[in-house]
């Protein structure tokens, strides 16, 4: 039998490689298990002429589609937003666009602002030392000042506007709206070993420049020199426990396939919010008949996506196209609550550049605006390198009916039961998405923009996975505490996006790593009665 | 049926077929059709895991066509490809997705469209940093974060 570890952290992605390298000053033996194996930048997309059509098979954001080894599949045939993520040395942050806004204070209090779901037990303040650090180390570029965003000091400057964001700002001001250069994790300056970007397009599928952070190349180096141990290619099947009740370690197969135990004093889950409640249920045992830490029955339910509704048009001027980037501006207009906009809450926009030759004529065929036959290469030059979009991250309240539970069929490669969405978008989201839609269009067409279309929701749009095992001070209402502790099982925590009480109406990357922070805090500062 | 599947000749005939009808060459933007003999050769060595649904498409519009599509006479084919479209499902944008995504990385092609003939990395692009006085009107807002009370 393998001796036990101080801690066990499942998975190295955004938050399970924060929580490593804070809780490493402990100098405890802590050792992180990850499905997938390291990336190599030298076969990332970008460095082949060949890139663009790897985002349809192997680079594919879909898991389901890509279907590599370290990942699982997911049925999410019951929902009109599918599941994206990654799965490897740096998780979903291998393969984001690294587009880094913040939680707003209001997100915190969201019961006591507009009498909808939930407050969270914490508020922004608390985090606010822990977004600090990990926008240094993640490395974040920005300008400091955005009126309707919370302060931020980014490291380094912001993107350049390039073409697009030119004529978006224009039409912005024109409207009189609010327009901001988005904090990016996309290093525009050589910063901490990592060379600066050099614009070699869409980053969202990994960047071969390391100029975008992931975690593989920021909190991973540092966690590992001192001293964390990171083991590749395990699976964990399922948490285990003892006859009191706490846990004791994980069975996982290793990259050999073998069965293993790891006995372990702390266990920190760090798997999103699709695979931590899919983890959490897998672990059902006589004791634990409902799965793990679900004493509440909340384990699963709450899903929230963001759904995102996304408009976009061609204007006659040339764009960034692929060549930068995807995002480079943000809006906050709508983000807080205006009742007479018919809903509750709101939505940051995004901006988006434009597209790549491949995804402009494969979406723009699809869409019925380029056409077969004679007119197609006109028309075709006529969209290439002059499309720009804009895309409403909507806020998602939690529903129970929104959830992620076991598949009675589909299993992974190690035959683990996999999970099941089962996910409707709301009214309430509608009408957000009819109205940042309205907005969207008022933008595209003050900026010219004609044969314009809509992605509303975007379907492989699943990026954020939130809620599934939110936290709170009520055991009956929560899974896990306001410091990130089952309520069941008083060595287990959970620090990704799961934890979630409500979802705000932004990438929430650097809200779940400074969560992630924030725990680890907590728990070195509970070390002598971590379990009271 | 595994990725390792190869088109059938009738297949190919038949993807030769649809590619120049999704696109045909131009004189006037010198560019070759998508059923060119190197980007033919290209989408048959690039299927890989598309190769299944391809073939799957391929079927239904033989099918559709009750003979090889090039057999047809032209109106006949447009009234076939129609059916096609509307009724291929996934298989069928499969399908065009792989001829647009091999025509649109060819060298010709992407002359044509005054593009660079290599990857994006190591050399990357040079974006314009931008006039920032734009921002001014927004600078001007007053801060408004909206907090609990």
């Amino acid at each position: 039998m393998k001796d036990p570890v101080d801690v066990l952290i499942i998975g190295a992605g955004a938050s399970g490689a924060a929580v490593a390298w804070s809780l490493a000053e402990t100098k405890m033996h802590i050792l992180c298990l990850e499905q997938g194996g390291w990336m190599n930048p030298a076969e990332y997309p970008s460095t082949g002429r060949d890139w663009e059509a790897k985002f349809y098979g192997e680079w594919s954001s879909s898991p389901n589609v890509r279907g590599r080894p370290e990942d699982y599949p997911i049925n999410d045939d019951n929902s009109p937003i599918k599941v994206v993520n990654y799965n490897a040395v740096g998780g979903s942050t291998v393969m984001y666009t690294a587009h880094w806004p913040r939680l707003h204070p209001s997100d915190f209090k969201v019961k006591t602002l507009d009498g909808v779901a939930d407050d969270w037990p914490i508020d922004y303040d608390a985090l606010t030392p822990f977004f600090e650090e990990n926008d240094r180390i993640m490395g974040t570029s920005g300008l400091s000042g955005d009126p309707l965003s919370p302060l931020t000091h980014p490291p380094m400057p912001q993107q350049p506007m390039g073409l697009s964001g030119a004529i978006i700002g224009k039409a912005m001001n024109k409207l009189g709206w609010h327009w901001w250069p988005s904090d990016t994790t996309v290093a525009t300056m050589d910063y901490e070993g990592r060379a600066r970007c050099i614009n070699l397009g869409h980053c969202t599928p990994a960047c071969a420049q390391g100029a975008k952070s992931s975690t593989d190349i920021t909190y991973w180096p540092h966690a590992i020199r001192a001293g964390v141990e990171l083991r590749t290619h395990c699976r964990v099947r399922e948490i285990t426990t003892d006859e009191n009740g706490m846990a004791s370690g994980v069975v996982y197969y290793d990259k050999d396939g073998v069965e293993q135990f790891q006995p372990a004093h702390v266990v920190i889950i760090a798997c999103n919010g699709v695979g931590t409640p899919r983890l959490l249920l897998n672990s059902a045992s006589s004791r634990f008949p409902n799965g793990l830490a679900n004493s509440s029955g909340l384990v699963g339910k709450n899903l929230m996506f963001h759904p995102y509704a996304q408009i976009y048009g061609y204007v006659k001027e040339p764009t960034d196209s692929n060549r930068a980037p995807p995002t480079c501006l943000w809006s906050k207009e709508w983000y807080d609550t205006d009742l007479s906009r018919g809903f509750v809450r709101g939505y940051g926009v995004q901006f988006v550049r434009g597209a790549g030759p491949v995804f402009e004529a494969v979406v723009s065929e699809q869409k019925g605006i380029l056409p077969w036959g004679e007119d197609h290469h006109r028309v075709f030059r006529k969209l290439n390198g002059h499309r720009i979009g804009f895309s409403a991250i909507c806020e998602d309240l939690p529903e129970e009916r929104n959830r992620v539970t076991l598949d009675p069929v589909l299993k992974d490669s190690h035959g683990i039961p996999a999970p099941k969405i089962d996910y409707t978008i709301s009214e309430n989201s509608r009408k957000m998405m009819e109205h940042a839609l309205a907005r969207g269009r008022e933008v595209l067409e003050t900026a010219g923009a004609t044969d314009i279309c809509i992605n509303s929701p975007i379907p492989w749009g699943g990026w954020h996975l939130l809620g599934t095992a939110r936290m709170g001070t009520d055991p009956e209402r929560s899974v896990v505490n306001e410091w990130g502790r089952s309520h069941d099982v008083k060595n287990l925590f959970i620090v990704d996006g799961s934890i979630f009480v409500t979802s705000g109406g932004v990438n929430p990357t650097s809200t779940i790593q400074a969560l992630a922070l924030y725990i680890a805090d907590q728990m070195k500062q509970r070390l002598a009665n971590l379990f009271d | 049926m595994s990725d390792q599947m190869t088109l059938t000749p009738r297949q190919r005939q038949d993807l030769r077929t649809i590619a120049a009808m999704i696109i045909p060459p131009s004189e006037e933007y010198r560019v070759p059709g998508a059923d060119d003999e190197i980007i033919q050769a290209d989408i048959l060595a690039t299927l890989g895991r598309d190769t299944r649904p391809v073939a799957a498409a391929l079927d239904h519009l033989a099918r559709l066509a009750g003979m090889a599509l090039a057999d047809l006479a032209p109106d006949a084919r447009d009234g076939v490809v129609q059916q096609f479209r509307s009724s291929g499902g996934g298989a069928a944008a499969t399908l065009v997705r792989v001829v647009l995504q091999c025509y649109y990385r060819d060298d010709r092609v992407l002359s044509s469209l005054g593009l660079e003939l290599r990857a994006p990395f190591p050399k990357g692009h040079v974006l314009p940093d931008g006039d920032w006085s734009l921002l001014d009107p927004v600078r001007a807002r007053p801060v408004s974060l909206r907090r609990a009370p």
